[in-house]
């Protein structure tokens, strides 16, 4: 729309009249910083003050005692607890035995990230932050997989780290494919594909803690609507929520039914930018569906789908609802997330753990999401507009 | 070759022309999406029909379709607007109120800052804000570890972030940018809530504001700056400068060219912006289950505390459920059209 034809020119602005002119002439004068200080004044004292007060909290002993709490300095004995100590099941998981092979992708991985390292040493853009960023990434991301390796083996179980971390890429892989399959699918010239964008879009505005029930309805194996299928193939004693992979699976199954919708919506207003012209000649010449994609569809849209993806990344290592409501963390700790785990320590007063594990949580995103961002995401869009 | 014979084959592959698909594509096309469409919907439509059923009908086992497998009836609904009333209108209005005035704020304050950011040069020292930092620290340490009231810790940091301005701070040269403020506002989306929340428990715990309307409206609208920020800051970015030079001319002050001008051609951003930060609070679950226990609770955890008594009742829930749904949806049909813009052009540049 264009400007409202009164204001166009400026003169239906009515000019400071002489009432509160000293006050709003001073506001005018500084505007600069009256716009922007409420925003950056909320995030200090809303997120900066209390980041760094949980830092505390992190490094210290909470106690009740009567007729008040003692806080008292540990330094990191919390976090000690929690990697080494008696809370190392929760966080980390109990430790199954490498297998050959598991050892061999190991060395492959170590091997790939040294490579990696010495290359961007040799390389004429050497600097020490980016260099120093790059360790980090690797020496995170090494560690990762060895516990994720180490869990999944004989004799281990998944602690709440592991199954944060399968929440996230399980999950937004699974929503990028879909989300993508069907933006793919709607973006086609076909009737009523507004409707489907309009049915496609509501999950996403579902309350999660009601699609948790909702889901939780649906599986029910005596009284849900899938009930007949499940007696017809004797499935009538076991539950999904008894096993510890059915239980993330179904965790797995409503978050991604919340967020295909966010996925959907963006990509396809990215294929809608998608030229036109050369798709067609691209027909023309004969090219098939798969190279057209390759070719014209995917790198247009490539810089979109690294955004969505990073900001649902973002979004899905704070995954709480689900677990919460769907399996209550159980069976024992299977389905618990991190935010969960957290969330639990501060019940029980424990809020010396509590604060570590957020911080192990916000270390974990912070690396995860700022590498993806730096080395993926950063490096698709170059490709995009060189 | 034989055309012929496969005559009929070949027109139900191939499209007719290179813009439109065969009709055997189109055949599987339609397919996946009316699959989706059902998995979609299907969900929705359950919840729907239980909240129309007796417990006895949920009980029995699954039964699909109303006045065929069963009489629907409102004892569920009558159950939760009658016989509950206000324990369920107050959640209701609570949620109402908190996201309607927390979107308005994080709209109304994230927005001048976004303006701000693509109209202004913004260069503060790089030491000035690692000066801020370490003051802050000093500040909690201060009023956790020494035990000093926290007024008079703040008052302390203050001045002394002032005499490092006024002196030492001006020897240091080197500035941080625009983009620099706009990624450091963006990042604190990076920031779990379980991170920021226990202090944030503790600070309102003493201000006396826990359970309170203020105290979830100023945490959600603080939570969800930096989106707004990231996505209006686009929208400002295309409005065309020499509208606001004229004015300028003219003597608008600034506050009036951001109320006069810039807001309404922003209108598209404004809506999409608005309604995705409104359901985000409106769902929010996590920040309330600390901040909120009685007064001031809203509908998700409502809704999360119906499996605590009897087991699961799940025609009341379905009720809850359905009636948290609707408002959402009525919103988003009013200001569909500018979703999927609005959403687009922050993340195509951002």
């Amino acid at each position: 729309m264009g400007p409202p034809a009164g204001v166009a020119g400026g003169r239906e602005i009515r000019r400071p009249k002489g009432r509160s002119s000293g006050m709003s002439l001073w506001v005018d004068r500084n505007a600069q910083n009256v716009l922007i200080l409420p925003a950056v004044l909320m995030i200090l004292a809303f997120s900066i003050f209390p980041l760094l007060m949980s830092l505390y909290l992190s490094l210290s002993r909470f106690r009740l005692v009567k007729g008040g709490y003692d806080l008292r300095f540990v330094g990191l004995r919390n976090f000690k607890k929690l990697v080494l100590g008696s809370e190392q099941y929760h966080l980390l998981g109990t430790f199954g035995q490498l297998t050959f092979w598991e050892w061999g992708l190991m060395a492959l991985v170590v091997g790939f990230f040294a490579h990696w390292l010495y290359r961007f040493a040799t390389s004429g853009r050497f600097w020490i932050f980016g260099f120093i960023g790059r360790v980090v990434t690797a020496v995170v991301l090494t560690g990762l997989l060895l516990l994720c390796l180490l869990v999944i083996n004989q004799g281990g179980f998944p602690g709440t780290l592991v199954v944060t971390m399968f929440y996230v890429l399980a999950g937004v892989a699974v929503q990028f494919t879909i989300g993508l399959s069907l933006a793919v699918l709607c973006a086609q010239p076909i009737p009523f594909r507004n409707w489907f964008r309009l049915i496609f879009f509501v999950p996403m505005m579902v309350t999660p803690v009601g699609i948790a029930y909702a889901f939780r309805m649906l599986t029910d194996l005596s009284i849900g609507p899938f009930a007949p299928i499940w007696r017809a193939l004797g499935f009538t004693n076991v539950s999904w929520a008894a096993d510890p992979w059915s239980a993330r699976m179904m965790v797995l199954t409503g978050e991604s039914w919340q967020w295909i919708p966010f996925m959907f919506i963006v990509l396809l207003a990215a294929l809608e930018n998608v030229p036109r012209e050369q798709v067609e000649s691209a027909k023309l010449d004969g090219a098939g569906e798969w190279r057209i994609f390759r070719d014209i569809t995917w790198p247009t849209i490539a810089p979109v789908a690294a955004t969505v993806v990073l900001i649902r990344m973002i979004e899905a290592f704070k995954i709480i609802d689900f677990p919460n409501i769907l399996t209550n963390g159980g069976p024992g700790i299977a389905t618990e997330s991190l935010t969960l785990h957290a969330f639990i320590a501060w019940r029980t007063q424990d809020l010396g753990i509590s604060a570590a594990v957020g911080y192990t949580l916000l270390f974990v995103t912070a690396v995860t999401c700022v590498s993806f961002f730096n080395f993926v995401g950063r490096r698709l869009r170059e490709r995009t507009e060189g | 070759m034989n055309g012929k014979r496969n005559g009929s084959l070949r027109r139900l592959l191939e499209p007719k022309d290179v813009n439109s698909m065969s009709p055997a594509g189109k055949m599987v096309t339609y397919g996946l999406l009316a699959f989706w469409a059902a998995v979609v919907l299907f969900p929705l439509y359950w919840v729907l029909i239980t909240s129309l059923k007796l417990p006895i009908h949920v009980n029995d086992g699954p039964l699909y379709i109303p006045f065929i497998d069963f009489m629907p009836s409102l004892h569920a609904w009558e159950y939760i607007f009658f016989e509950l009333g206000n324990d369920t209108l107050r959640p209701y209005l609570n949620s109402i109120v908190i996201a309607f005035f927390s979107t308005v704020l994080a709209v109304g304050i994230g927005s001048m800052a976004a303006y701000a950011l693509v109209r202004f040069q913004y260069r503060p020292r790089f030491a000035s804000v690692i000066a801020f930092l370490l003051i802050l620290a000093v500040v909690v340490w201060m009023t956790i570890a020494v035990d000093l009231h926290w007024s008079l810790s703040v008052a302390i940091g203050l001045a002394l972030f002032f005499l490092f301005l006024n002196t030492l701070g001006k020897r240091f040269q080197t500035r941080v940018g625009n983009d620099d403020i706009l990624f450091w506002i963006i990042s604190q989306r990076i920031l779990p809530p379980v991170v920021a929340v226990l202090p944030i428990y503790v600070m309102f715990q003493q201000m006396r504001l826990l359970d309170t309307h203020i105290a979830l409206i100023v945490t959600y609208m603080t939570v969800n700056l930096p989106i707004v920020v990231w996505l209006m800051r686009d929208f400002f970015a295309s409005i065309p400068m020499d509208l606001e030079e004229s004015a300028q001319i003219d003597g608008a002050s600034r506050f009036q060219i951001l109320l006069g001008i810039i807001m309404p051609l922003a209108k598209p951003g404004l809506a999409a912006t608005s309604l995705f930060v409104l359901i985000l609070s409106w769902n929010e679950y996590l920040l309330a289950l600390f901040l909120s226990t009685a007064d001031a609770q809203t509908m998700p955890l409502l809704v999360a505390a119906q499996n605590a008594t009897r087991g699961p009742q799940w025609w009341y829930m379905s009720v809850l459920i359905v009636i948290m749904i609707v408002p959402v949806i009525v919103m988003a049909g009013i200001l569909q059209r500018f979703i999927a813009r609005g959403l687009l052009i922050g993340a195509v540049k951002g």
